[in-house]
């Protein structure tokens, strides 16, 4: 009688586990503080408010791309959203592997009224992209540096001065970005580099300069590397994500500093996968649409130094929920910070990334 | 059976032939022993065997062309592309009608990526090419349409791209693997500044060989350790050698750099003791001296392993004997006991030889620009540029290199001397 009633029992948890599963919604993201202050700002409101909601992380984010290309060739998408940067959100979309939006229709408008599209403006970079935080890619250096005798680097081509300040720098290995920059400071006005990059001798002036410091550089290909070389003393200035410097600066108070002349921005934020049946697809939309909305990208800021992707969004950027210090100064979207920006220029990366990056790995080996 | 003439033939008892019987009898042995295997058979090739073929296929495969633009690529057979000349309207109708249903389906973007590979700018042509299509005049003539919505359906080369890559096999992916491309005057290797295959698979074969051969310098001294100890000692070194094994290989890659970084423990430790000065740290990272000292680490056991189970079955009683007739301990040894140690080192050395010829992640995260290896090409294939038809032509390449010298290695130490114990 008693085995009876366990087995019964364990059927009717079988049971109401595999009615469970209808609305588990698998998120993709990269882990780490990242996605720690993902679920802080929206999964864990939006479970509070939907508790029959069960929300599974995967921290598949940086090969997404294969990952999703691979699902959906094996007719099998298992991942309901995909938080990807936006380079990477123009190429699903292009190979037909992420969901076109209508911004007005699935994201929500701000409290003022004003439509989702117009709020998120030019960074809506591609039909299919629904944009969270805007980061960027700038350097930090050591702020003790003997041999540099009392002097700090303020302008990005302090970068490329191996004389005033000497050490070895820590760049990524791969072209976007370096290039920009080595043409900026090769006396390119900053309008001009996508066209001058696009020709032959572009190219050439651009590895020239890059060949001033190469060897002087440690090339780094994930965002934990240079806070960790900064940190080790084996580089006294590097290039690396801002939330990575914010944390290594404010969280574990080493000696370095900002510099954030000619920071490059990006885009994070999501994509949905074609294919989702419709009762998922509904259940991600809902939840993308609460995700994105002015005050769910304004809390994520608490948690990490990252700008919100809406307009809307700025004028509630608060305190950092541990740390207690105000946000909006670490934001690279800050007035004091954004002096000097550069903008990344996707539509020409997409084209351009494949020739640029073999030729840049053959000047890497050589 | 002195009396069987010839031409007679053997029967069993009842009647049948003793040949057809026997060969019956060994057929039905055979089947039970496949039956045996089946399971295994079956899961090896739908798991292993089907997915690398399919992979492999990749390399050649490009019918996504033909697919996307089937009535284009048919009115492309007519035009000569050493004409120098755009073709004419017949094939921008029919790019028309392609795009039309190409849109529809939201298909051109990925034919786009897909040529994108072969010629910068392709990718955002047909994107662009995509948002007019629409908004094109059917009555009007497309030639000028097309090339008011982007000048590059004015461009020759655009068109001879599309032409050479429209039959549904290539060898464009494996020609781009031997640094080589095909352009109008036939085949030739691509400029200088382009090419890296070639040197990343040299680079990968001899660091493979210098990573086995330091295996081989530093195992063989701890297996024979191992192997003449007494069990007691002999087993405690071996949860030494066995321990960073079973330490997640990110770790001990880690603990590498800690180590050799400028500013690491080794560079301190010399500089204390005098031994350089602070100016002079050496570099021993993100370079191949790191490569070759971490992967040597962690594929130190695969070579000691093997290496001790043969030791373990040399009889001690052959070097006594050699030694009672009068051999020194060095002839002894090497006449005697290395010969029969050989099996163990043929096999630990392609182990590790196989083992650090795939290897990628160490590479990526100790090798710095002159110790990575080609296979953190094809991960970057796969995963960041999506070409997955060059990958494949990578990877196909790599398993001909292996097969390669799997058969020169057989020919040479032969492949039955090889032995795990």
């Amino acid at each position: 009688m008693k085995l009876k009633t366990v087995v019964l029992a364990g059927t009717a948890l079988a049971f109401a586990g595999s009615a469970a599963v209808a609305e588990d919604m698998t998120l993709v993201s990269w882990g780490g503080a990242y996605q720690a202050s993902q679920k802080a700002a929206y999964a864990d409101p939006y479970v509070a408010d939907h508790p029959d909601v069960t929300i599974i992380w995967d921290e598949s984010s940086a090969e997404a791309v294969a990952k999703l290309r691979a699902m959906n060739e094996a007719g099998n998408v298992t991942w309901d959203l995909v938080d990807v940067v936006a380079s990477d959100a123009i190429r699903l979309c292009d190979e037909g592997l992420a969901m076109e939006i209508d911004p007005d229709v699935d994201l929500a408008a701000a409290p003022d009224g004003t439509s989702a599209a117009d709020d998120f403006g030019d960074l809506l970079v591609s039909e299919c992209f629904i944009p969270q935080i805007v980061y960027s890619t700038t350097f930090g250096y050591r702020s003790d540096v003997a041999d540099w005798g009392g002097k700090e680097p303020d302008d990005i081509c302090d970068v490329f001065d191996l004389e005033a300040f000497p050490g070895k720098r820590a760049l990524e290995k791969r072209p976007i970005n370096n290039m920009e920059w080595a043409l900026l400071c090769d006396g390119v006005a900053k309008e001009d580099v996508y066209d001058v990059l696009e020709t032959e001798e572009g190219l050439d002036r651009a590895f020239a300069k890059l060949d001033t410091i190469k060897d002087s550089v440690v090339w780094w290909s994930a965002g934990a590397e240079t806070p960790q070389l900064l940190a080790d003393s084996e580089v006294v200035i590097g290039s690396t994500y801002n939330g990575r410097l914010f944390a290594l600066i404010e969280e574990q108070k080493q000696p370095v500093k900002m510099l954030w002349d000619a920071q490059v921005f990006d885009l994070d934020g999501w994509i949905i996968p074609t294919g989702l049946p419709a009762e998922r697809l509904a259940a991600v939309k809902d939840f993308v649409k609460f995700a994105t909305d002015t005050q769910r990208l304004a809390d994520q800021a608490k948690y990490i130094s990252y700008g919100p992707a809406r307009k809307s969004s700025a004028p509630l950027v608060g305190k950092h929920a541990d740390l207690g210090i105000d946000m909006a100064p670490h934001m690279p979207t800050d007035p004091n910070n954004a002096k000097n920006t550069f903008l990344y220029n996707y539509e020409w990366w997409a084209d351009y990334r494949d020739d640029i990056d073999a030729k840049f790995q053959a000047w890497l080996s050589q | 059976m002195s009396d069987t003439t010839a031409g007679q033939v053997l029967t069993t008892k009842d009647g049948k032939p003793l040949k057809a019987a026997l060969a019956r009898a060994l057929r039905r042995e055979k089947l039970r022993s496949l039956a045996l295997i089946a399971p295994l058979l079956i899961f090896v090739l739908l798991t292993f065997v089907a997915p690398i073929l399919d992979m492999l296929f990749r390399s050649v495969e490009n019918s996504i062309v033909e697919d996307t633009l089937p009535r284009t690529v048919v009115a492309l057979r007519v035009w000569d592309p050493k004409s120098g000349e755009v073709p004419d309207e017949e094939v921008f109708a029919a790019l028309y009608g392609d795009l039309l249903v190409a849109v529809e389906e939201k298909k051109h973007t990925r034919l786009g990526s897909r040529l994108n590979y072969e010629e910068s700018g392709i990718s955002s042509l047909f994107r662009k090419t995509g948002r007019r299509v629409n908004r094109m005049d059917e009555a009007a003539p497309f030639k000028e349409q097309f090339i008011d919505a982007d000048d590059k359906w004015g461009d020759v080369g655009t068109w001879q791209v599309l032409r050479q890559f429209a039959p549904p096999y290539t060898d464009g992916y494996f020609l781009s693997a031997f640094d080589a491309q095909r352009t109008s005057d036939g085949i030739e290797m691509k400029p200088e500044d382009e090419r890296i295959y070639m040197l990343l698979f040299g680079r990968t074969l001899f660091l493979s060989i210098v990573i086995t051969v330091s295996c081989l310098l530093l195992g063989y001294p701890i297996a024979f350790l191992l192997a003449a100890l007494p069990l007691r000692t002999s087993n405690l070194l071996m949860i030494l050698v066995l321990l960073p094994f079973w330490t997640s290989l990110l770790v001990r890659t880690s603990a590498w750099k800690v180590l050799l970084q400028q500013q690491g423990v080794i560079n301190d430790f010399l500089v204390w003791t005098g031994l350089i000065s602070d100016a002079s740290r050496l570099v021993m990272i993100n370079n191949q001296t790191g490569t070759i000292i971490a992967m040597t680490h962690i594929l130190l056991p695969f070579m000691i392993l093997p290496l001790y189970s043969v030791m373990k079955t040399i009889s001690p009683t052959y070097v006594r004997a050699a030694k009672s007739l009068g051999a020194n301990d060095w002839t002894a040894f090497w006449r005697v006991y290395f010969p029969q140690s050989v099996p163990g080192i043929g096999a630990g050395a392609v182990l590790v030889f196989i083992l650090s010829i795939g290897y990628y992640i160490t590479p990526e995260l100790v090798g710095g620009t002159s110790g990575i290896f080609i296979s953190n090409r094809i991960a970057y294939h796969i995963s960041s540029s999506l070409n997955w038809g060059l990958a494949a032509a990578l990877g196909t390449l790599l398993l001909v290199a292996v097969m390669v010298l799997f058969v020169v290695y057989d020919k040479i130490v032969g492949i039955d001397n090889v032995k795990l114990g």
